[in-house]
């Protein structure tokens, strides 16, 4: 479970203030206008960003004094999320031990989640020789090896088309019920929301409220929301 | 490196203590000093700027690969140019040839007109890359904007040239006039006497055939308050950038389309061209004879100098990286204080530190045993303000792109570097390296205070050859060291180039 207790995050003229809770393996959509804090907000909870003031807590322990490696969460970014010098296999890799000093039986638990993802044989290749919707693959691929039971996305399937990103969110959801993780998804399209997300948080005017079920939001939208959507 | 710089200063400041006062010579080295500097720095920006403005509206085959080899002298070894140089303008060089037909004397480069002309040939270069910059930093749209308002050549010199070359001419000035006031192994060739000596070179004399530690540290105080001086004016009058990219994109200019500013920029540029590639091509003209029977101790020496370059890039490297990982790291002010601290060294003196870790090292060891680790240690301090350079804006942009990737999976340490850091930095390090060496290689300085004959580098054999009149030998040898230079920086640079990942 997990809980964002009193938070304020403030950033000069910014404010965004959190008092939510997430129920575990809820798939729950971060829906906004741009500058809201969508992405900031993920950044609080992944430990890239301290919080003004309040705290993030995982089963009830403090994820403060954690550094972003050693929080229980995942989390993919809007881009870079490969380091492109490295091979898809050793960037999936990292997810079982940074060094990469893998053992026999962990290099054939990279092939497994390469061949999960769709990716069988395509261990070898750098991210350049990928397309767009075979990187997002790689970085879901490490993701499900590092089993961490937190996904944070942020918008990383942006720069995709309308059908590879379907595919690429219908991915996630599977992935995300098979380990049963949490996932939260920042989205600007409530198409991504209807999509996949069992709940939807709207996050606007400086506040991110609560989770509600995403199909019951969209349909009958508060004023804040329907102000965004138009 | 603060030790390195600071300390061996320290040092000379306590030596110089028990010394005389300054004696009329020493005078005469800082007048001359200050003269040979005010008139390259001088010569060779006012030289620069047409040259620059040439380059800058005129659009020809081989424009890039001109602009390429305004980069060569940096990594040029001085004693190789001297030699080029005096091959034409020497005694017995072309002009001198040319001249003795009309019955005109041969004409004599030694003395201030010789180191005032080595200077330029080292500086005019850079400062038509730095002034170039300038050019090209001019928005096109401000020329299209002169173009549609019908403006002339002087219209366009008066309300976008001039304003430019205000902001980047005293920059550049400083710039050379610091690498002017350091100037050591030109002194040595093309100078000395009572009325051709820098403070450089009075050290190197005090230290070497007087054994005057006290006057080499008193003049070595003198040096750095120089230095010192000049870097502080420098750094109040922005100094620009520098080694940057981007230097081929012509610009389209309408307003310089006459046959005569034709005329006169193709005059420019061949002039420069010839200035700078006559003295080159004269190196291996005469060295091509030499070459093939150098004395073995010619061998021997470039063996050694070789192994000092290597030495002193890895040794640049190993300071320089963690400076950069550390001043990225730290961010902001404190940053920033530590890249000045390692720029710093760029107003050092490589004699003032010879003469300082001679001081500290004389009662421990014998420095004159240490001569090519003290050499490669000191090419390294001299080197490091341009490792930085190349690092530090690297070190940030990896940072920037993968620091939150690396930090979310909890890479750190020597992973860190390894996963990440080394392979994203592959090209600078790649420079970094080629830079060091180079530079080692050719370095004509401390070597020569401390270096007896069965540890002399290339450079000191290749100065010993001409100091003993045998010039066959030395144009070989100044061909080998020409050689051994460039291939060092090109194996370097391209090892980091090829496989590297975008």
């Amino acid at each position: 479970m997990l809980r964002l207790e009193r938070l304020e995050i403030r950033q000069g003229a910014f404010r965004l203030s959190a008092d939510v809770t997430v129920e575990p393996g809820r798939i729950v959509a971060l829906l906004g206008p741009s500058g809201a804090g969508k992405s900031t907000l993920l950044d609080v909870i992944a430990g890239f960003l301290p919080p003004t003031s309040g705290r993030v807590l995982w089963n009830g322990t403090d994820l403060g004094p954690l550094a972003p490696g050693a929080r229980p969460l995942s989390m993919l970014f809007q881009d870079n999320n490969l380091f492109p010098h490295l091979t898809a296999a050793q960037n999936v890799g990292l997810g079982l031990r940074p060094d990469l000093r893998l053992s026999t039986d962990q290099r054939g638990a990279v092939d497994a989640a390469l061949a999960r993802v769709g990716l069988e044989g395509l261990g070898a290749r750098k991210p350049a020789e990928l397309s767009g919707g075979q990187r997002g693959r790689v970085a879901l691929a490490r993701i499900l090896l590092r089993g961490r039971p937190l996904m944070l996305l942020d918008e990383p399937f942006a720069a995709l088309g309308p059908a590879l990103k379907t595919e690429m969110l219908g991915l996630v959801r599977d992935l995300a019920r098979e380990t049963g993780a949490t996932v939260l998804l920042v989205t600007h399209d409530p198409a991504d929301a209807r999509a996949i997300a069992d709940e939807t948080m709207l996050v606007a005017d400086g506040i991110a409220h609560p989770p509600h079920p995403t199909a019951a939001l969209l349909a009958d939208p508060p004023a804040a929301l329907r102000a965004y959507l138009g | 490196m603060l030790g390195l710089s600071l300390g061996t200063l320290a040092a000379v400041a306590w030596r110089a203590e028990g010394a005389a006062t300054l004696g009329p010579a020493d005078w005469a080295a800082l007048r001359f000093t200050l003269t040979q500097a005010l008139l390259s720095a001088a010569l060779s920006v006012a030289l620069a700027v047409p040259v620059a403005r040439a380059l800058a509206r005129r659009q020809f085959p081989g424009r890039a690969l001109l602009i390429a080899l305004l980069g060569a002298p940096f990594i040029l070894p001085v004693i190789v140019a001297v030699i080029g140089l005096l091959a034409v303008f020497g005694r017995s060089g072309l002009i001198s040839q040319a001249l003795a037909p009309l019955g005109l004397g041969p004409i004599d480069i030694y003395g201030l007109g010789g180191v005032v002309l080595a200077h330029v040939f080292f500086n005019l270069p850079l400062a038509t890359r730095l002034i170039l910059q300038g050019w090209l930093a001019i928005p096109a749209e401000r020329f299209r904007l002169a173009a549609s308002l019908c403006f002339s050549a002087r219209d366009v010199a008066r309300l976008l040239e001039w304003p430019m070359l205000r902001s980047v001419l005293p920059g550049a000035f400083l710039v050379i006039f610091l690498i002017c006031t350091t100037s050591f192994a030109v002194a040595l060739t093309l100078g000395g006497g009572p009325r051709a000596t820098t403070v450089e070179l009075a050290i190197y004399q005090a230290f070497r055939f007087e054994f005057d530690l006290g006057r080499a540290a008193l003049l070595s105080l003198i040096q750095v308050a120089l230095c010192a001086g000049a870097a502080a004016l420098a750094f109040a009058v922005t100094v620009p950038g520098g080694f940057g990219a981007g230097l081929d994109r012509p610009l389209a200019r309408r307003d310089a389309g006459g046959p005569g500013l034709r005329l006169l920029d193709g005059l420019w540029i061949g002039l420069a061209a010839l200035f700078l590639l006559v003295p080159l091509g004269m190196i291996v003209a005469r060295g091509l004879a030499g070459i093939l029977d150098l004395p073995p101790s010619v061998w021997q020496a470039a063996g050694r100098s070789l192994a000092v370059a290597l030495g002193s890039a890895a040794l640049t490297l190993i300071l320089a990286l963690p400076m950069a990982l550390a001043a990225v790291r730290l961010g902001g002010a404190p940053g920033a204080a530590l890249q000045a601290a390692g720029l710093m060294t760029i107003a050092a003196s490589p004699l003032v530190m010879g003469t300082g870790l001679f001081i500290l090292l004389f009662p421990l060891a014998d420095p004159v045993a240490l001569a090519l680790p003290l050499t490669a240690l000191v090419n390294a301090a001299m080197s490091l303000p341009f490792a930085l350079r190349a690092l530090t804006p690297a070190v940030a942009e990896a940072e920037a792109g993968f620091g939150r990737l690396a930090d979310s999976m909890g890479l750190r340490g020597t992973a860190r570097l390894r996963l990440v850091l080394l392979p994203r930095l592959r090209r600078p390090i790649g420079f970094t390296l080629g830079l060091a060496a180079a530079l080692s290689m050719g370095d004509l300085g401390v070597i020569a205070l401390f270096a007896d004959p069965d540890r002399a580098t290339l450079p000191l054999q290749l100065y010993r050859l001409m100091a003993a009149y045998r010039m066959e030998a030395a144009a070989g040898a100044a061909l080998l060291l020409l050689a051994l230079s460039l291939g060092l920086f090109w194996i370097f640079d391209r090892g980091g180039r090829i496989h590297a990942q975008a």
